[in-house]
């Protein structure tokens, strides 16, 4: 069985320095990543971070710049067919043959894996039943709703019950309810022991199944953790004060600079938000502050982070910004 | 350092089960197999999708129907009929549409997301392309047997051996092969299905511009060399010549030598295309 070097042995994912260009464009500028066996593992960074970059590698799509990785003990580049053999691979678009029928699709793709005929077909059975699609699964794709789509991806995904299993962004894009189901679909996996690397924008579904996470920005992965590892490091907890006049956020952000660094400004919401201490005494302080500065506050919350705070402390920016969609995005977006 | 709270050490995780590596044989079983399985797929996709099917069928019928009985009276020929000159000449022209539905799919197929799947797939990487072009090829013999049987009604009648009538359609078929090759190199490189109609303008008057529904010599003089020089006039007159039964040496020597030219040129294109990072 080859095992690159460096790889300790229950690792299903390592990736050593890994960096990939598109020209002058630099989408990965080296990104180290070890993920344990049988975990969900959350890749969370807003569009255009690297995330799908990195998957498309780890799934030999592309090959990297420089740099070394593996999957499931399979080198990306020196054994991508066996590689292919252990993964599953649900991307950003369900990648579903419209004119097939469901049953149809998984059966496909199961013999793509090289499965025997009968089954390949009790296969595609099973899951149809497990995705709750046995009312569709003779219906073509082309029929399907958004959500049963997503979900007849992840299923083809799982036919050859993988080792490892990408799910790139797997709820983009659905309504709530769908996304919620999908979730539920995911827990069970993670409950089955099927190593997850998952990908994601929304922090909550971050936080939801992942049980690490890594954050990723500009190519790098530039924290690591448990949603609650990561949580510490905003510093304690945080103040989120909405103002009644929208014209004094920034004089708000400003006061509010004395209580934590980096205080976050959302014009929409007209809030702003600090990470501070642990002490809850701070809260009278910030409500004197605030009231001296003739600042009219509508609502104040002192609260544990959410990871969007989290990127916020490490990046400086909101995770779901739409505004600094940069250079490294229009790459990324043009070549999916 | 990663602290797991979750899972046991090592003891926990399954032992990995030796990964064999699948002998040559297997390997050759499995690059069939798939191919196949793609091929099937993609018959599968014509039968699903009428408007295909009505591309392929109805269309080149209506156009043998109207030209023999509309514009045949006024076409001066050298065969006892029009419909005879124009079979093998519009068949050609058919299988070269056919060759067009080959970047179409493969166009679908790479816009739809698809691709990432197939890609993703513990199959040989070209069997999304061999698999498009077998199941092309089976769909224009049946499509070259359909408009046989519509010509012979029509009073179209073979004047050569049984090996001749069927290499007729088989050069057809042959012929738009490289360039299904071509237009496989565009379905994997255009960036919308509206980008992949454009090809239509290529093909349409290259297949006019020939011997395949009007002789040459009616052709005003300056259009003659370009007709005469057009690879279609070329694999027309083969098929033709093969139709009627008479000497077809020359045109097929020359047809092959243009198939042979075409290959050597698309078939690198197509691979590029399909490497193409994307």
């Amino acid at each position: 069985m080859p095992v690159p070097p460096g790889n300790s042995t229950d690792a299903a994912i390592v990736v050593r320095g890994l960096t990939k260009s598109y020209g002058k464009v630099a989408a990965l500028r080296g990104v180290d990543l070890e993920v344990e066996r049988g975990i969900v593992f959350g890749l969370l960074g807003p569009n255009g971070a690297g995330k799908t970059t990195l998957v498309r590698i780890l799934t030999t799509l592309q090959p990297p710049s420089s740099g070394s990785a593996s999957v499931a003990g399979f080198d990306v580049q020196r054994d991508a067919e066996a590689l292919r053999r252990s993964i599953g691979l649900a991307g950003q678009f369900a990648a579903v043959d419209d004119q097939l029928t469901g049953l149809e699709n998984l059966e496909l793709v199961a013999r793509f894996y090289h499965l025997p005929r009968v089954e390949a077909r009790r296969r595609a059975r099973s899951l149809i039943e497990r995705f709750d699609l046995v009312e569709a699964g003779d219906r073509r794709a082309i029929t399907y709703s958004g959500g049963m789509r997503r979900r007849l991806d992840l299923a083809a995904a799982l036919v050859a019950e993988p080792e490892v299993l990408f799910l790139d962004e797997p709820t983009t894009g659905l309504d709530p309810r769908s996304r919620l189901d999908l979730w539920v679909a995911i827990e069970e996996l993670a409950r089955g022991g099927t190593t997850v690397l998952l990908t994601t924008q929304y922090l909550e579904e971050a936080d939801r199944l992942a049980s690490r996470i890594a954050v990723v920005d500009h190519g790098l992965v530039i924290a690591e953790g448990t949603a609650s590892e990561l949580k510490e490091r905003v510093g304690g907890r945080v103040v989120a004060v909405q103002v009644v006049d929208a014209g004094q956020l920034d004089q708000t952000a400003a006061v509010l600079g004395r209580f934590g660094d980096n205080p976050h400004v959302d014009t929409a919401a007209h809030e702003v938000s600090v990470g501070v201490g642990q002490d809850a005494g701070v809260m009278a302080e910030v409500v004197r502050v605030l009231d001296n500065a003739g600042i009219a506050i509508a609502d104040l919350a002192f609260r544990q982070p959410s990871l969007d705070d989290v990127f916020l402390s490490l990046t400086g920016r909101a995770a779901e910004d739409a505004d600094f969609a940069d250079v490294t995005a229009a790459i990324e977006g043009g070549t999916r | 350092m990663t602290v797991a709270t979750h899972l046991e050490p090592t003891p926990a995780a399954p032992p990995r089960p030796p990964v064999e590596q699948p002998s040559t044989g297997t390997k050759l079983r499995w690059a069939v197999q798939d191919t196949l399985l793609m091929t099937r797929r993609n018959l599968l996709r014509y039968v699903r999708l009428p408007e295909n099917l009505m591309g392929v069928t109805v269309q080149p019928i209506m156009f043998l129907v109207l030209f023999t009985y509309v514009l045949g009276g006024a076409i001066r020929v050298t065969t006892p009929d029009y419909v005879t000159y124009l079979l093998p000449g519009i068949i050609v022209q058919t299988m070269l549409f056919g060759a067009m539905i080959t970047g179409f799919g493969l166009a679908q197929d790479q816009l739809s997301g698809l691709f990432e799947r197939y890609r993703s797939l513990p199959m040989a990487r070209s069997t999304v392309i061999t698999g498009r072009l077998l199941a092309d090829v089976i769909a224009n013999i049946f499509v070259a047997a359909l408009m046989i049987a519509v010509g012979v009604a029509m009073g179209f009648r073979f004047g050569g051996s049984v090996a001749e009538s069927l290499a007729m359609p088989a050069v057809a078929i042959l012929f738009a092969l490289p360039i299904s090759g071509f237009f496989a190199a565009v379905g994997l490189t255009v960036r919308s299905m509206e980008a992949m109609n454009t090809t239509f303008i290529v093909i349409f008057p290259l297949t006019f511009i020939s011997s395949a529904f009007v002789p040459v010599e009616s052709m005003p003089s300056w259009l003659q060399p370009i007709a005469d020089a057009n690879p279609f006039t070329i694999a027309v007159n083969a098929a033709r010549a093969l139709a009627l039964g008479e000497d077809a040496t020359g045109d097929l020597v020359r047809t092959g030598v243009w198939v042979t030219l075409l290959t050597v040129i698309a078939v690198p294109l197509a691979v590029r295309a399909y490497n193409r990072p994307r």
